[in-house]
């Protein structure tokens, strides 16, 4: 018999819900006759009522109908649920599968990159060289200490901003190619900024003053105002398509692909006529003021050289992935982009205003972008320079796509790329037939499984879902 | 004439289909009856070659056969009518009927051929349909007729007929099993997939119970009654009728007046509706689908831009014609959505993240300074509780919504809307979808909504579901209300045709 835990009558075993007020009956007293009945299978003859309820289990057990990769806990598939109703779940059990989705999180992304240099090293290996040698000058020559690290944190620093811009518009269901473009405009406002409150003046050769600073603020002033114009800049750039999708149902994908163009194009001129030091052939800008610098992680860390260009926006690049944790997955604003990137219907019907989700999730993925100036502009050049970017926008959709468009998944995925970049350099001096070229070929070969293997996935998935 | 023996399918981890043997003589009406997921569907599609089994065999007339993909099914006389028709609209009747297996030449297509061989098939089982027709001009019932004529063009032997009436008004029904019956008079075997109890009794001559990917069960229908079908497809005793004691209706708590809602292309939707739900009732709102229901519960939820809206909706004497779908689920107006897939839920997200949709920014699913961090213990206590209070199996709040069959899935949505709590629901297809156990269990919730004094106004595609729960019950058609009937004096024929403009 089983009881109503609400109003204590008893009904038959058969029975889940209580008859009066609906509640879920407990357990059965006689734990013996819950467990599921194999024998479910034979064909009932007709007119026996009585056997026909014995040979069904009491409790309609709906474990089949869910993939097992999900209900880890619950044992092997096939196997029979261990009693009924199930038990209450073990304390450990929960951050058990946690940790167990962590690792299939990682697991996947990381067989795409192995199979990716399986398939170079083929490529390798016909050409002439050893895969094996040259495999290690890629990977030994990014991590030797101190250049090969320093170097390859400090590559994957924009790396880490661009793939985190795009990361967050992909939570809310956008395509923001337009980082590069972000990048670029917020570098050059960076420029400016560092210029004009830095105290700077740009003359002619002959002393001819042809452009005078607003002021000349100090660093603890200037850096954060720099850094804030940065990710500003990059915001209001990243926004515009924002806002047109949002008004105007315009595609973000087309607008920001423009928008590149027109970014890049608009600073190109600003540097050319307006803020170049005159005279200078190199499409650069003049020097921000001295105190805008911000300094070099050689200067703190004991045998890391003061040379190598690794700066403190690489700190600030591994603060912004936690901030882009806890911004999406802990706060109702993070859940409102995720939601609306996971089903914008629902997300209506919850109360959330798509319109202003885009136009949010495209100004925070523009600011992300734009904060790669800090390293670049702060941290290294020290001006803006035209055609500075290594194509680390468009990187950084390779670099989202890698890393599943998580925080921890675009930091593993930027040092990947960070690694071959610096790798690669080393494999095009020292190797007799392979070139920097494989490096491109890599990351080629890295997306194309990771995105073949995404549709795989997909398809499986649709595959128990029909079931 | 066909038979499955031992068919095993397995999708991934999911066993669809264990050992099932189905057998169906020729000349027969054979339906398959068992909850969502039991495996029904998928050995039908097995039989008709969109799966291949990963274990056991299909005889037709007694001979092992190969059924790789619907060609060979084609080729072995086997059509199939899927619940939703594969028809281009824009295209004729007889085009669409000879799609696929176009007569004439390489370059010509020769279609008067096939008109007067679609006339000649239509005169000889009756399926009045004119093969000259655009398909978009056609009603459902209709449509479903050239869906059957492109299975028998095909010289189909055996239909398989997949939930073939949940489209269809009662009166429609009738003449799909006028239809049926004639067809296997002159010879066709038909196996028709249904949940629908009441229609097996009527129409099938054998049945066979499926459960969890296994046959439990099968029996010549004249020698079994609803109930022990229900038990079979359950597992347990099962009640089919609601009970509900008479309503206490109190004052009115939605009162709308003369609504309009235009669809994109301008066209009204609904068109100039009044109506009244006071506390304390269920007001059922009866219609083919595809009336106006839809926008008139998206409409009252706020999910309908304010320009495609005029009249008044007045709650609890507020017009709230101007709220958005956020500021009227705070003064109390939940909405169970028609399509919980699209609109109720985020499949990818956890139950706890589900729960907590449409109240997300407050508490207790917020804390921390301005509000802003989630309160994942609060998170959790609400759904435990929802968990809890509407038996929503697996009882893990961390796993996606994804996970969980389509009863549960509606059990979590409700559970989310009651927790609210609510002044008024707006209640759209409670159980489409849902196996007969969660349906027992959510009419018996909703009956209680209602004696705690909440209004309710419930849409369902299931003429029985809304005469059993509503206390007044309006009929909606083409965006109009077309009369308001007593649901326990009044027929499902005479509620039938005035849900296609028949009379009053």
């Amino acid at each position: 018999m089983k009881s109503c835990p609400t109003c204590h009558r008893t009904f038959e075993d058969t029975l889940t819900y209580c008859l009066v007020d609906g509640a879920v009956l407990s357990a059965p007293f006689d734990q013996a006759k819950s467990g599921p009945d194999s024998s479910a299978t034979a064909v009932l003859p007709k007119g026996e009522p009585e056997p026909t309820l014995k040979a069904f289990s009491p409790e309609p057990p709906p474990i089949s109908t869910i993939p097992a990769a999900i209900n880890q806990a619950a044992g092997p598939p096939g196997e029979p649920p261990k009693s009924s109703p199930p038990p209450p779940p073990e304390p450990g059990q929960q951050s058990d599968t946690r940790i167990m989705s962590f690792f299939r999180e990682l697991l996947f992304p990381l067989l795409a990159v192995l199979a990716a240099f399986i398939a170079c090293g083929v490529v390798v290996f016909l050409i002439g060289d050893s895969p094996f040698q040259t495999y290690k000058l890629l990977i030994g020559s990014a991590f030797s200490w101190p250049d090969g690290i320093g170097y390859t944190l400090f590559n994957a620093t924009p790396l880490i901003f661009t793939g985190l811009a795009v990361a967050v518009a992909f939570r809310c269901g956008l395509l923001n190619i337009g980082a590069e473009g972000q990048l670029y405009v917020a570098a050059f406002v960076t420029g400016w900024v560092g210029i004009k409150l830095g105290g700077v003046f740009i003359k002619t050769p002959a002393g001819d003053i042809v452009s005078s600073p607003i002021a000349n603020l100090p660093a603890i002033v200037l850096i954060p105002v720099c850094c804030v114009a940065a990710i500003v800049a990059g915001a209001i750039w990243g926004g515009i398509p924002g806002l047109l999708k949002a008004k105007f149902g315009s595609h973000e994908v087309i607008n920001t692909i423009m928008l590149n163009f027109v970014g890049v194009a608009l600073v190109g001129y600003f540097t050319q006529y307006h803020f170049k030091v005159p005279g200078d052939a190199i499409m650069q800008t003049a020097e921000i003021g001295r105190q805008a610098n911000i300094p070099t992680l050689g200067r703190f860390i004991p045998g890391l050289p003061e040379r190598i260009p690794l700066n403190f926006a690489f700190i600030l690049a591994i603060l912004a992935c936690v901030l882009v944790y806890i911004f999406l997955w802990k706060t109702k604003w993070g859940y409102e982009i995720r939601a609306t990137g996971a089903n914008p219907s629902a997300a209506e019907y919850g109360g959330i205003s798509i319109r202003k989700q885009i136009i949010l999730a495209m100004s925070i993925s523009g600011g992300l972008a734009g904060m790669v100036a800090i390293n670049e502009v702060l941290g290294y050049r020290h001006r803006y320079y035209d055609g500075f970017s290594a194509n680390y926008g468009f990187v950084g959709i390779a670099v989202a796509l890698l890393g599943r468009n998580h925080p921890a998944g675009v930091f593993l995925a930027a040092i990947l790329f960070a690694v071959l970049l610096r790798g690669g350099i080393f494999v095009d001096a020292y190797t007799v037939h392979v070139s920097k070229d494989i490096v491109d070929m890599l990351q080629g070969i890295v997306i194309l499984f990771v995105a073949a293997g995404g549709s795989m996935v997909v398809k499986r998935f649709r595959a128990v879902k029909k079931a | 004439m066909i038979e499955l023996r031992n068919i095993t399918k397995r999708f991934g981890d999911v066993l669809a289909n264990a050992g099932v043997s189905i057998k169906v003589p020729a000349g027969t009406i054979h339906a398959i009856v068992g909850e969502n997921g039991a495996g029904k569907s998928t050995a039908m599609r097995i039989a008709y070659g969109f799966y291949t089994a990963d274990s056991g065999e299909i005889l037709i007339n007694g001979q092992v056969v190969e059924i790789r993909t619907p060609h060979d099914a084609i080729a072995h006389s086997i059509g199939m009518v899927h619940q939703h028709f594969m028809l281009l609209e824009p295209m004729t009747v007889a085009e669409n009927i000879v799609l696929g297996a176009e007569p004439g030449s390489a370059a010509a297509l020769d279609l008067k051929t096939a008109s007067d061989e679609i006339r000649k098939l239509s005169n000889e089982f009756k399926l009045s349909v004119d093969p000259g027709a655009t398909v978009e001009t056609l009603s459902v019932g209709q449509q479903q007729r050239v869906e059957l004529l492109k299975a028998l063009y095909r010289r189909a032997q055996l239909l398989i007929l997949d939930e073939p009436t949940a489209v269809l008004t009662p009166q429609e029904v009738e003449e799909f099993f006028v239809i049926l019956r004639r067809m296997r008079d002159q010879g066709k075997t038909i196996v028709i997939i249904t949940h629908k109890l009441s229609e097996v009794l009527t129409i099938s001559d054998n049945v066979t119970v499926m459960r969890d990917g296994r046959v439990v069960g099968e029996v010549k229908t004249s020698d079994t009654n609803a109930a022990d079908l229900a038990r079979m497809m359950v597992g347990r005793e099962v009640l089919l009728r609601v009970e509900k004691p008479d309503a206490q209706a109190g004052e009115p708590v939605l009162s709308v007046r003369n609504l309009t809602i235009r669809g994109r292309e301008g066209t009204a939707r609904v068109d100039g509706v009044s109506f009244e739900v006071r506390a304390g009732e269920i007001v059922g709102l009866a219609g083919v689908e595809g009336n106006g229901q839809t926008e008139m519960i998206e409409g009252l939820a706020g999910l309908i831009p304010g320009s495609h809206i005029s009249g008044s909706i007045s709650f609890l004497g507020r017009d709230i014609i101007k709220m958005d779908a956020r500021r009227r689920k705070e003064l109390g107006i939940a909405h169970v959505p028609e399509d919980r897939h699209r609109r109720g839920l985020l499949l990818d997200f956890s139950l706890a993240e589900n729960t907590i949709l449409g109240v997300h920014y407050r508490k207790p699913a917020v804390m921390g300074p301005g509000l802003v961090l989630l309160d994942e213990k609060g998170i959790k206590g609400r759904t435990d509780q929802v968990i809890r209070d509407f038996d929503v199996r697996p009882p893990n709040s961390t796993l996606p919504a994804r996970a969980l069959s389509g009863g549960n899935q509606q059990k979590l949505i409700i559970g989310r809307e009651f927790e609210l709590p609510p002044k008024l629901l707006l209640v759209s297809q409670p159980t489409r979808g849902v196996d007969i156990g969660a349906i027992e269990f959510i009419h018996r919730k909703l009956v209680a909504l209602r004696d705690q004094g909440c209004a309710v106004l419930l849409v369902s595609a299931e003429l029985e579901e809304v005469t059993a729960l509503s206390d007044r019950l309006l009929v909606i058609h083409n965006g109009s209300i077309v009369g308001e009937v007593d649901p326990k004096a009044t027929t499902n024929e005479d509620i039938g045709l005035m849900m296609t403009g028949g009379h009053k």
